[in-house]
């Protein structure tokens, strides 16, 4: 999803810009009373994340995806630690290997250090308190769910962007970068759940509320909804409504012309019946969508978690609970 | 090979002596972004493209050229990334006019590419560090990239070792059992990220920090 330079115009690049300035700036005053001890886990991470992303996943015909990590930062350190550490990822990777633009590294930010980490945060966040059951399998099935959501959120915004700039269509890049990111993100899920649990099962102290805050309050996280939200608001929602004319098009460049011919004298026949049935339709599709990879994320946690339960009630608890009081 | 030459794994050309490379970092990153700019922001016409874009092409080429950076490896550089370009402009192409966006978008990504490319291997990534000091970036992300770009290696490398490993001693075929392993991998270098983390933070204060 890294934009390279070339793809965005100006009032874009400026309006991402300000976003993930804004952003940034949230994240330094967030941690600004960081302990000391906590300022080298920061690079470290930093490099971690860079690391994950370098490891290739097989996905089908001798193809392979790689993590965002976003989400992975976020659960393991707190949001505004994982803003900081993707911009560091991104800028690194601006700076030492091209890849992401350097005007667009406002827009990049914003997407995977923001939109992606942050959005997906707040997604987890609120799933975390709601799902009921062992803490553990509840986080596992919740940072799955929002791994998927930020990259799907992230690809949203990007889509944006890029038919804001003139550089694509609403109805082409939509489709095309969110369809293919509701896959992605079906990896990204199944990643990020498999990292979780594995820490989950070897060093639970990790994953404390405690130990991964990075002191984030509620002022914190209003501004970082307001930012996600903003970013939606300017870059997709006024596209959003444009979609039914984009399948017309669709259908236009396809060759299925007569097709449109033949909707049009619907339309004219009743009130906009085709226009609402396809918003329907959009809406129906992300909504299926969504609850499928819901469905994956707690299919993942049960799947994963299910031999951490075995081995705990297979005697580790007793012994663990003896030598740790 | 060992963790000991990590400066320079992802850079192996940044440290070269060329007139190019003993410009101050300062200006190499200004003029950058000034070409950067000026090519994401003129507009791809007939005139424009029988004069300025050519024009920057062979300043890129004529700097690559004093910089002693072997051409072989800015353009093998170059076509790893052009794919990545290709795919996301061909979304371009589904509207009118396309094939005229498709080309501009491919003229101006391939000039801000080599010029970053060039960038990034003429100039030690310290030396940008400390132009964004002096230009007042706030003191906790340059300590976090400062961190990252010495440690990039080290992760990376210790990420590889422990996927040998694990391959030497597993035996599976499945896709399954690959992404299994291989994020699960993911997790125990984050336990072993915090650790060294730790290790990192009690040699810093031993030596005086902050």
């Amino acid at each position: 999803m890294h934009v390279p330079d070339g793809f965005l115009d100006g009032k874009t690049l400026a309006a991402a810009g300000i976003f993930s300035g804004v952003g940034l700036g949230a994240a330094m005053w967030n941690v600004r009373r960081l302990s000391p001890r906590r300022v080298p886990l920061m690079g470290l991470s930093a490099a971690f994340i860079f690391a994950g992303q370098m490891l290739n996943f097989p996905v089908a015909g001798g193809t392979s995806g790689h993590l965002i990590g976003g989400v992975l930062a976020a659960v393991l350190l707190g949001p505004s630690a994982a803003v900081i550490i993707l911009t560091a990822v991104l800028v690194i990777q601006c700076l030492l290997f091209a890849d992401g633009g350097l005007l667009a590294l406002g827009a990049n930010v914003l997407n995977m250090g923001i939109v992606d980490s942050v959005g997906g945060y707040l997604v987890y966040r609120a799933v975390f308190r709601l799902l009921p059951g062992d803490r553990h399998s509840a986080r596992v099935a919740a940072a799955a769910f929002a791994a998927w959501c930020g990259a799907v959120l992230a690809s949203m915004v990007c889509s944006g962007e890029l038919v804001a700039s003139g550089t694509a269509k609403a109805h082409v890049a939509f489709p095309a970068m969110v369809g293919v990111h509701m896959a992605i993100g079906l990896g990204e899920a199944a990643i990020t759940a498999i990292v979780i649990a594995t820490i989950s099962k070897t060093r639970p102290e990790l994953l404390d509320e405690r130990a991964g805050a990075d002191r984030t309050g509620s002022g914190g996280f209003l501004v970082y909804g307001l930012i996600v939200a903003a970013a939606l608001g300017v870059f997709v929602s006024p596209f959003a409504c444009q979609w039914p004319d984009g399948l017309d098009h669709v259908a236009k460049v396809i060759g299925f012309g007569h097709r449109e011919v033949e909707r049009r004298s619907v339309i004219t026949n009743y009130q906009f019946p085709g226009i609402s049935n396809l918003r329907v339709a959009t809406a129906v599709a992300g909504l299926v969508g969504t609850l499928l990879a819901f469905a994956v994320a707690l299919g993942l946690s049960r799947v994963l978690m299910r031999s951490r339960a075995g081995t705990v009630t297979a005697g580790d608890e007793p012994a663990l609970s003896g030598a740790a009081p | 090979m060992s963790g000991h030459h990590h400066e320079g794994y992802f850079d192996p050309y940044s440290r070269v002596e060329s007139p190019v490379h003993n410009l101050p970092a300062g200006v190499k990153l200004f003029v950058a972004l000034g070409l950067v700019v000026a090519v994401v922001s003129v507009p791809v016409r007939l005139a424009s493209a029988a004069t300025f874009f050519p024009a920057v092409g062979l300043f890129l080429i004529g700097v690559a050229g004093m910089s002693f950076v072997p051409p072989s490896f800015l353009l093998k550089r170059l076509a790893q990334m052009e794919p990545v370009v290709i795919g996301a402009g061909l979304l371009a192409l589904f509207q009118p006019g396309g094939v005229r966006v498709f080309v501009a978008l491919l003229l101006r990504t391939t000039l801000c590419l080599s010029t970053m490319l060039l960038l990034a291997n003429t100039t030690p990534f310290p030396d940008v560090l400390a132009v964004l000091r002096r230009l007042r970036v706030p003191g906790i992300f340059i300590t976090t990239l400062a961190l990252m770009y010495r440690y990039l290696y080290v992760l990376v490398d210790e990420s590889q070792r422990m996927r040998r490993a694990r391959a030497s001693r597993t035996f599976t075929r499945s896709r399954r059992g690959a992404w299994v392993g291989a994020a699960s991998t993911l997790g125990h270098l984050f336990v072993r990220t915090g650790d060294r983390a730790e290790r990192v933070y009690h040699a810093m204060c031993s030596r005086g920090w902050k």
